[in-house]
């Protein structure tokens, strides 16, 4: 855990008494909402179809017990007793009052959680992998980073009003976790041939309406440098990025239109020209950021306790052990993915209650910290084995210990029409009826590893580009469609989703993905062939072939 | 429109000059970027004070020639929402040594004087009263900065650096 110092409690609490003198000035008519809309923005408050949603930052996926009850008490006291994790490691109010917003800031100020930049055209919450830190085989924590970025980016003065919203995520692992390839600005953290630390930059990687996989503009950047190359790269887009028009305006579409070469070299000019302007770290510096995360006092713990081997006698306990724990970096711990996904409910939505109690089993199983994950689901990182028998029961007695981790049902979906004043479609009931449809969780562990990513306009905040299966939601004659893609991944093997036909109506989304379930079974060649490598393999005709063919 | 300089409001010294309209024989001008570069000589021999309207979308090379001997230089928030300008205000600054007066013009409101103090502006053509008059106390609202610029301000970086020398020098 990262432990904020005075400085940065200073400076949160000056950003919450700017924003409460800003909305007593909208309250007032002072402020058009013209004026306001951008303030409130850059605050993490939109404008939905019934109310205001309120977009709280959970930096690289990181809370403590006293956080997440924080969160807990805000559903609580200013919403309706709940919160919505999403893909980007925020946490979302939906029902909040303009006037008690202030105050719902003040509370989280509290415990050093706030609501900067969490929207807005400036440089959004930096994401990590929810696992950094105890992932085995991990180059490092890229929480360091990530936390030398959150500070850098925060209030910057000269990038706080950039072309549109800009997003960095950052990886230490073989592994992507953190969907790195998909973001403005990617971050790969590994060490080169001299054993020296340092990243490959990728960017221009983004969803929406047009869509790319990030390009690597400099395979190497040493640490040391990474906050000076990063602001070339702002700086350039800052003054090139195009503002004629929004939906042309992120930097993909620059680093497209100039060609990656090009791009890589204005920013190479950039750099170069832009020498010592205080933002080489050294490794003192580093070591001063990296000093105040504290790390948990692991035990030496057998590899195997008893408390594991008479648990195993219990079937539902062991497929929920197969399904939802995973190796840890230290012997004798496991990291433990708590499925915001229960059938039948919104993807990623958590109660307050839910979260007070996440919150109590942090404290006795996981040394006080929760993660947060794209796949919009939760983590305790630190769980001794000898204690999973005794979490599985505590989370099922809770609702949360629904063993489809990574299954046909740990669905993604944005909120769609049911919140989203962008949205074309519903989100949420499509994911709700996929979760009855496969509800027998044999049938879904027969399934196997398969991502289903549903958006309800073709913003993506779904991110159905990159699901295994893909859903997006349209409008045709004021009725609700949909297209379905095939193929997408958001890994390290990055790429977006091939469409399989023309949309189909609300009615049958569910007939046609359980009719592409049961084509992949029929197909693949042995049962560890995942969906999206049978895809690969066969191309989206055969699975195509069988959606239309009777429709 | 009121001004705001060097932290108060001020009557402004400056002429904004159209294009086309007629250049008063002497006194301090602002002149667009387009009519300076047809005649840069001419002008900058003129008894008063010369300062140059640059659009946000023009790159600086073509003004920097010049800068050494202009008084100020006006940088263009077509909206609040357009920060280009905040790029060319530290670029202007920090990499071309610019110490004249840096003025912000267009839609300045006081959600921008900490951005734009700390990215090197010390003038502003402040859109409303209110927000001029509140010039002092907004500029004072934020004591701790993540970032270096050219201002000086210490980073939090900085400071805690700082506490962590002395902390051991104590020991």
């Amino acid at each position: 855990m990262y432990a904020y110092d005075e400085l940065d409690r200073t400076l949160i609490n000056e950003r919450v008494s700017e924003f409460r003198d800003q909305v007593k000035r909208r309250l007032s008519g002072e402020l058009t909402e013209d004026e306001f809309k951008m303030l409130r923005l850059q605050n993490g408050v939109y404008l939905q179809l019934h109310a205001y949603m309120f977009r709280v930052a959970i930096p690289y996926g990181t809370l403590s017990s006293k956080q997440l009850r924080a969160l807990a008490r805000v559903g609580r006291r200013y919403d309706r007793g709940y919160g919505h994790f999403t893909t980007r490691q925020n946490i979302q109010f939906n029902w909040i009052k303009l006037a008690e917003l202030p105050d719902a800031l003040a509370d989280l100020a509290e415990v050093g959680i706030h609501a900067m930049q969490t929207s807005g055209n400036n440089m959004r919450n930096v994401t990590s992998d929810q696992w950094a830190g105890v992932a085995p085989g991990e180059v490092e924590d890229p929480r360091i980073w990530s936390e030398i970025l959150r500070q850098h980016t925060t209030l910057h003065p000269e990038f706080s009003f950039l072309p549109r919203k800009f997003k960095i995520a950052i990886t230490a692992s073989e592994h992507d976790r953190a969907a790195i390839k998909v973001h403005d600005i990617g971050l790969r953290l590994y060490k080169n041939a001299e054993g020296e630390t340092g990243f490959e930059v990728l960017v221009g990687g983004g969803l929406g309406r047009t869509p790319f996989i990030g390009k690597t503009i400099k395979p190497f950047v040493h640490g040391r440098d990474i906050l000076s190359y990063v602001e070339a790269i702002l700086r350039v887009y800052n003054q090139y990025g195009r503002r004629d028009n929004i939906y042309k305006a992120r930097i993909k579409i620059l680093v497209h239109e100039l060609g990656i070469e090009k791009f890589a070299r204005e920013v190479d000019e950039e750099w170069r020209q832009m020498g010592d302007v205080g933002l080489t770290l050294d490794h003192s510096v580093i070591e001063e950021v990296r000093s105040r995360f504290s790390y948990p006092a692991y035990e030496k713990l057998p590899h195997m306790p008893d408390e594991l081997k008479q648990a195993a006698h219990d079937p539902l306990f062991e497929r929920w052990r197969r399904n939802s724990v995973f190796p840890h970096k230290v012997q004798g711990y496991s990291i433990v993915t708590i499925s915001l996904k229960p059938v039948g409910a919104p993807p990623g939505d958590a109660t307050s209650d839910q979260m007070d109690a996440v919150a109590d089993l942090a404290d006795r199983y996981s040394f006080g910290e929760i993660r947060v994950g794209h796949e919009q689901n939760l983590c305790l990182p630190h769980v001794a084995k000898r204690d999973l028998p005794q979490l599985w029961k505590a989370l099922d007695r809770i609702g949360l210990a629904t063993p489809n981790v990574n299954l046909v049902t740990d669905i993604i979906a944005c909120p769609g029409l049911d919140y989203c004043s962008l949205a074309n479609a519903r989100s949420i009931p499509i994911a709700q009826e996929l979760t009855r449809r496969f509800a027998n969780h044999d049938t879904a562990e027969l399934i196997g590893r398969l991502h289903i990513n549903i958006s309800g306009c073709i913003n993506a905040c779904g991110h159905h580009h990159v699901g295994h299966i893909g859903i997006l939601g349209v409008e045709k004659n004021g009725e609700e469609f949909y297209q379905i893609t095939i193929g997408g991944r958001a890994d390290e093997g990055a790429q977006m989703g091939t469409l399989i036909g023309p949309a189909i109506p609300y009615a049958e989304v569910a007939d046609v993905i359980e009719d592409i379930v049961e084509a992949y079974l029929a197909l693949r060649d042995r049962p560890e062939e995942l969906f999206v490598d049978a895809v690969k393999r066969l191309g989206v005709e055969p699975f195509k072939e069988r959606v239309y063919a009777t429709r | 429109m009121p001004l705001v300089k060097q932290g108060r409001i001020t009557t402004d010294l400056f002429v904004h000059v159209a294009d086309g309209a007629e250049l008063p024989g002497d006194g301090a001008i602002l002149i667009p970027a387009a009519r300076f570069l047809e005649d840069p000589e001419g002008l900058l021999k003129r008894a008063g004070k010369v300062g140059v309207i640059w659009p946000n979308n023009r790159d600086l090379d073509d003004l920097v020639p010049y800068l050494g001997r202009l008084d100020a230089v006006a940088l263009m928030f077509p909206s609040f929402r357009d920060g280009r300008a905040y790029s060319q205000a530290r670029l202007l600054r920090e990499r071309h040594g610019f110490d004249g007066e840096l003025r912000a013009t267009g839609q300045v409101l006081r959600d921008q004087f900490v951005f734009m103090l700390r990215a090197g502006f010390d003038t502003f053509e402040v859109k409303k009263d209110s927000d001029a008059e509140a010039f002092a106390s907004t500029a004072k609202s934020y004591s701790v900065f993540y970032q270096p610029t050219g201002d000086g301000r210490l980073t939090a970086l900085h400071r805690r650096m700082q506490l962590r020398h002395s902390e051991s020098a104590g020991q």
